[in-house]
């Protein structure tokens, strides 16, 4: 395992014992029995951990280099995809990735923010902060699976919209709010994946979706738990309490009615075993869209409207 | 009758008892001192520098509108519904908030006329928790758009706002999408929906309604962004450049139609409702 997280420093312990255990074992030094009581120590201990992470612990799950990303998504999910690029006014946004794919039998069009996975591709990526660009790709592609019958899948996992003077100028608000108005208008079935960080306006423009899962150790927020803290306790030390009062995790957004479903995630998190986390995924998202293929756009709509006006009120 | 006249008779000002602390108002821009009495009877606007300054809703109500408007009540929703507290729990603040308020929460709408044109006015008031948009605004809004739906007249909106109401969490977040649904509405019944952006829009509010209307109008010299000012100069560590996130600024970068003086807004908005009449349903 690459690195561990600051909470998982008694799974790194074991880790490390087992490591060196296994190094002393030879032909004449038989140390099988001390590994596998460590062995089954360190799963316990896993799954005790992960089973109760705290909201501020599940950032850090949700935030983890090691996570799938998008490019895992597409190769382990969906078959024969084609990137389409461009905003058609000013550039292609590699933050927001989007195109054509099939999942399983079923033709979609994919869309979802790229963080990167190394220095040059979080670069070329911008850590999935999308520009306008980026959201008005998104529309023009939901507007294209609109007049193609094709489903909308999206993949959210950014930390938010880039703050940045060009985004600004080209209007970073006025894409937010018209990619969130094209999700709405679509008449066509659409399923959002909040699979990382779900942060604010730059994620819920890609998810106001009639169907919304989320990864069991995923996080959806407003703000995130730092820029919570500075604001109401005026430091950014306070993120863990920000992270436990804004109700951001799965399970907490699953009870009041924002999300609808949580996909499960292997022991330990996405991040252990991205094959099957996306196996999961992909699972669920079939689920979904053979539920929705059955309905027409009118009530697709009123899905949608009814879900968004009603929310928090129930 | 004058915008002047009209607001020096809707507004109380004889009966407050004038101190040495409320007699005189410092302009926020030049600093220089102004007769308090005389800053509200130029709808806050500096007489020396022009500056905007901000205006309650009741102001706005009385600049904007004929006589006559009817103040429509702010829908109720559930209160606190994630139990928040930072260092003060979230029912404390707007408990504070409203003894400092006349309104229950930020927005609030009147049905009314400009200059004759039927409409439902929604005013934000920034003074009110920072105009944040939690599930009171979002509920606000929604109401004055079906109440425009009802009437079938047009929904003008004054935004004011320094973003999402934290304290509400991620629902202040879904009222992105739900504001998003009622201007839908507004477009699929034909009915006109036009935009005065006010000191300061940002956030949330910006990246959803603000930005959403047929016409946008800004007040000069009003701040209107995304991202905070700090956030960006954290991100990128640049200067940011002289007048960034003006009204001015926004017009020249195409995101505001008009940059509108106070003073001249109500014939404004009335010049634009008689060229934008309502529909039939398309």
């Amino acid at each position: 395992m690459a690195s561990y997280l600051e909470f998982e420093k008694p799974i790194a312990e074991i880790d490390s014992r087992i490591t060196e255990l296994e190094s002393a074992s030879g032909e004449d030094v038989d140390l099988s029995g001390e590994i596998e009581k460590l062995r089954e120590k360190r799963a316990t201990l896993l799954g005790g951990t992960y089973a109760r992470l705290s909201p501020w612990q599940k950032t850090q799950v949700a935030r983890h280099p090691g996570r799938p990303h998008f490019r895992d998504y597409v190769a382990n999910i969906f078959d024969d995809f084609v990137p389409l690029g461009g905003d058609r006014y000013f550039a292609e946004d590699e933050a927001i990735i989007g195109g054509l794919a099939k999942l399983g039998e079923r033709r979609v069009v994919l869309i979802g923010h790229e963080k990167g996975h190394d220095t040059e591709s979080r670069l070329r990526h911008n850590f999935g902060m999308g520009k306008p660009e980026g959201y008005r790709k998104a529309i023009r592609l939901m507007d294209l699976a609109g007049r193609f019958g094709l489903p909308v899948v999206t993949l959210v996992d950014t930390s938010g919209a880039f703050p940045g003077i060009e985004a600004e100028e080209r209007g970073q608000a006025e894409a937010i709010a018209r990619s969130t108005e094209a999700c709405l208008a679509l008449p066509v079935p659409m399923v959002s994946a909040i699979v990382g960080e779900g942060g604010s306006g730059g994620a819920v423009a890609l998810a106001s979706a009639e169907r919304v899962l989320m990864f069991e150790h995923a996080v959806y927020s407003v703000i995130s738990p730092e820029g919570c803290a500075s604001i109401l306790w005026r430091t950014a030390e306070n993120a863990p309490d920000a992270a436990e009062a804004m109700k951001m995790t799965a399970q907490d957004l699953l009870k009041i009615g924002v999300i609808d479903r949580i996909v499960a995630e292997p022991v330990g998190g996405a991040h252990r075993a991205p094959e099957k986390a996306c196996a999961s995924l992909g699972k669920a998202l079939e689920e979904e869209l053979e539920t929705l293929g059955e309905l027409d756009s009118t009530r697709l709509r009123a899905m949608r409207e009814e879900r968004f006006l009603r929310m928090g009120e129930g | 009758m004058s915008w002047l006249s009209r607001v020096r008779n809707s507004l109380p000002f004889g009966a407050k008892r004038e101190t040495a602390d409320n007699l005189w108002i410092k302009c926020p821009a030049c600093d220089e001192m102004v007769f308090t009495k005389e800053y509200d009877e130029n709808a806050r606007v500096c007489p020396k520098c022009d500056h905007h300054g901000r205006i309650g809703t009741d102001m706005r109500f009385a600049i904007l509108l004929d006589q006559g408007y009817e103040v429509l009540p702010t829908p109720q929703v559930r209160e606190d519904p994630l139990k928040f507290k930072d260092t003060k729990a979230y029912p404390a603040r707007l408990k504070q908030a409203r003894a400092k308020n006349p309104h229950p929460d930020a927005l609030t709408n009147a049905a009314g006329a400009i200059k004759g044109h039927r409409v439902v006015l929604g005013v934000q008031d920034f003074a009110f928790m920072g105009g944040s948009m939690g599930m009171a605004v979002g509920s606000a809004f929604v109401h004055g758009v079906d109440r425009a739906l009802k009437d079938r007249v047009p929904y003008v909106i004054c935004t004011a706002a320094g973003g999402a109401r934290m304290q509400e969490g991620i629902l202040s977040l879904m009222q992105m999408p739900k504001t998003t649904v009622a201007v839908r509405r507004l477009k699929e019944a034909g009915l006109p929906y036009i935009v005065v952006l006010t000191d300061p829009t940002t956030g949330g509010v910006t990246a959803s309604y603000a930005m959403l209307g047929d016409v946008h109008i800004a007040e000069p010299g009003c701040l209107i962004g995304f991202a905070g000012a700090r956030v960006i100069q954290n991100t990128i560590r640049e200067q940011l450049p002289d007048g960034f996130q003006r009204a001015e600024y926004l017009h020249e970068h195409g995101m505001v139609d008009r940059v509108v003086h106070r003073h001249e807004l109500r014939d404004e908005l009335a010049m634009l409702l008689d060229y934008l009449s309502p529909r039939a349903a398309a």
